[in-house]
């Protein structure tokens, strides 16, 4: 295979479909159309359901009936649309099927804007919809990588009957870079022993998400999080760099965490021990290489394109043992590596303090720059 | 002198058709409808074929009644989900079965989008003109003074606007080739609504487009009047306002014998 200049939104349509995609269902969203656009062309060519649906409250709801084929089937859309679309999620997971979603995110709340932001992060991460259940999170910081995640995305939905979400920003989705798309996958025979698909030869089959006796839903809720156990101990991904000998770390992920790479990069020239942590499975989260750095570094500074909500569960990690600070940028507004290395440098010259919530610090510094 | 007789039988329980009691009010019609469903697509040949889409509301538990693969849709998006799932097995049938408040208020934009799509799905949807599983509230298709707990004092069309027509609307939509209304009030209406689901299932097996039938259906809890008193209510108030009829059969769906 040839590596080829191709935008990140096109790149994961393409691999999705690469990777035995059988029905696409999606509605037209700013900074995603691209990928459904793709899918528009492409799925037909291959004889494959492709659906513009009449909202992203269909799009999802045509997933979750796909879903329960046990078909290979993803969603894609961005911020707003995805808000519309987490009803459908809640239903997915309470039904515990496999699904993938890609997530474009954009500048908020509300229609926001339509530049790259990592603004979903608690509403993907930390759920959104109603009930307990976890997504599994996946947030590439290239075109390439994006591809690479798209394909495991499926095969990890299957494996744990789990949603995966690739946690896109916008900037990821609308760049262009070389990237190596798979090759293609031939559509998978086998049929899930628990799809419908007609009684044919077999007992009935019922898919729901509704449990009325609690003590029932409560065994249901625990089969769940069990899951959800077994997805934290195998399915953690992060990238580190420079971390050896690391007096600094900056945690960040997705364009943050590229944004940030360039930073650590500069300031190590000029001689600052500085490392990068890039979570890539934003759930699970990496909190076992955060927890060893905890023990060995002086401090952390969280770069984020909002307003600090990745922050939080740093800060679980860290447990308040080390100094830990922030910076963020919102709106759709992506950091400059200066800006990075400005704070990297103000976090190496200290003072430093364990005192304190370090969004009221970052927020003060950002209320005297942008007013 | 004792004349000799044969037994023949011409009328039994459909076997897809689960013999528990169902959990409906006496008098409710669900049971006639879930009846005439099983009583199709037995006739029909298609009980091992079906995917039925449940829905939120007094069916949400249609499920247990039918021997048959079911999933339950979220409320109102039951057009949605059987899209997705014909979509992906075009050969299966697939059939929705919802009650006014999912398809004609919450679910008013699934269910124009699969018939306006031309999905080759069949929907069931029951009028009783009122919210049977929450209490009794105002529904879209609950008519001009109806009372209802939402409604105590009879909608008020200045206040609470008009009652929907549901297959008058989608019978403008060119994806929808068979939709019509019957009812279920007394036998005879039962007859015509069986042929009508027929019709319907027949439409989606030979692949001609969307087809709904709307069954006027009683509420006598709800409503606040006895089984027989609920069925005359039925004929003298809805029928009406909900004029029996086909709104949309088109040519290719005319030309089907049954």
């Amino acid at each position: 295979m040839t590596r080829e200049l191709i935008k990140g939104n096109t790149a994961v349509a393409e691999a999705a479909l690469r990777a035995g995609l059988e029905a696409y269902f999606g509605y037209p969203i700013t900074p995603q159309t691209e990928l459904l656009e793709h899918l528009a062309a492409r799925m037909p060519e291959l004889g494959r359901p492709f659906v513009q649906a009449e909202s992203e409250l269909g799009a999802v709801n045509m997933v979750y009936g796909a879903a329960c084929t046990g078909k290979r089937v993803m969603s894609s859309s961005s911020s707003p649309g995805v808000s519309l679309m987490l009803e459908g999620i809640s239903y997915i997971a309470g039904t515990e099927l496999p699904a993938v979603l890609v997530d474009v995110m954009r500048g908020g709340p509300g229609l926001g804007n339509i530049a790259p932001a990592q603004g979903d992060y608690n509403q993907i991460v930390h759920g959104g919809g109603h009930g307990d259940y976890h997504l599994l999170v996946l947030a590439p910081a290239s075109v390439q990588e994006a591809i690479d995640l798209t394909v495991l995305a499926f095969d990890l939905a299957e494996k744990y009957r789990i949603i995966v979400t690739i946690l896109l920003d916008g900037s990821i989705g609308q760049m262009m870079e070389p990237a190596e798309l798979p090759p293609m996958q031939p559509l998978r025979k086998e049929v899930p022993d628990w799809a419908v698909s007609g009684t044919k030869g077999r007992e009935r089959r019922v898919l729901t998400s509704i449990n009325l006796d609690p003590p029932a839903q409560e065994v249901m809720n625990l089969r769940l999080m069990t899951r959800w156990q077994e997805v934290e101990k195998n399915e953690v991904r992060y990238k580190e760099y420079f971390l050896d000998d690391a007096e600094y770390v900056v945690v960040g992920f997705g364009t943050a965490g590229r944004v940030a790479l360039s930073a650590v990069r500069a300031a190590r020239e000029k001689g600052i021990k500085v490392g990068l942590l890039r979570p890539i499975s934003l759930a699970p989260f990496p909190q076992k290489i955060l927890e060893d750095l905890t023990k060995s570094v002086k401090a952390f500074l969280v770069v984020e394109m909002n307003s600090g909500q990745m922050l939080e569960d740093v800060r679980l990690v860290v447990k308040g043992h080390k100094p830990v600070e922030f910076f963020g940028r919102m709106g759709g507004v992506v950091p400059f590596p200066d800006e990075v290395l400005t704070e990297i440098e103000r976090l190496a010259k200290g003072p430093l303090t364990l005192e304190g919530h370090p969004r009221d610090r970052w927020l003060a510094r950002l209320r005297e720059e942008i007013g | 002198m004792v004349m000799a007789t044969e037994n023949k039988l011409v009328y039994a329980r459909p076997e897809v058709f689960d013999p528990r009691p169902t959990h409906y009010c006496p008098g409710c019609t669900h049971g006639i409808a879930h009846r005439l469903v099983a009583e199709v697509l037995e006739e029909m040949g298609e009980v091992e074929n079906t995917i039925g889409v449940a829905s939120v509301g007094c069916s949400v538990f249609i499920y247990n009644y039918f021997d048959l693969d079911f999933v339950e849709a979220p409320h109102g998006r039951a057009p949605a989900m059987a899209t997705g799932i014909k979509r992906v097995l075009p050969d299966k049938t697939v059939f929705t079965y919802q009650g006014d408040g999912d398809l004609a208020s919450i679910g008013m934009g699934e269910i124009v989008g699969a018939a306006s799509r031309g999905e080759q799905i069949t929907v069931i949807f029951i009028n009783n003109t009122n919210y049977g599983m929450t209490g009794g509230q105002m529904a879209p298709t609950t008519l001009p003074g109806q009372k209802t707990t939402s409604s105590p004092t009879g909608r008020d069309v200045e206040r609470q606007g008009f009652p929907i027509r549901t297959a008058e609307m989608l019978s403008t939509l060119d994806g929808a080739t068979y939709v019509v209304r019957r009812s279920m009030h007394d036998p005879r209406s039962v007859r015509q609504a069986k042929k009508a689901i027929r019709m319907a299932f027949e439409v989606q097996k030979r692949g001609l487009g969307f087809s709904m039938v709307e069954l006027l259906s009683t509420c006598p809890t709800n409503w606040g009047l006895s089984p027989v008193a609920a069925r005359t209510w039925l004929k003298e108030h809805m029928i009406p306002y909900y004029p029996l009829g086909d709104y949309k059969v088109s040519p290719m769906v005319a030309e089907i014998e049954i």
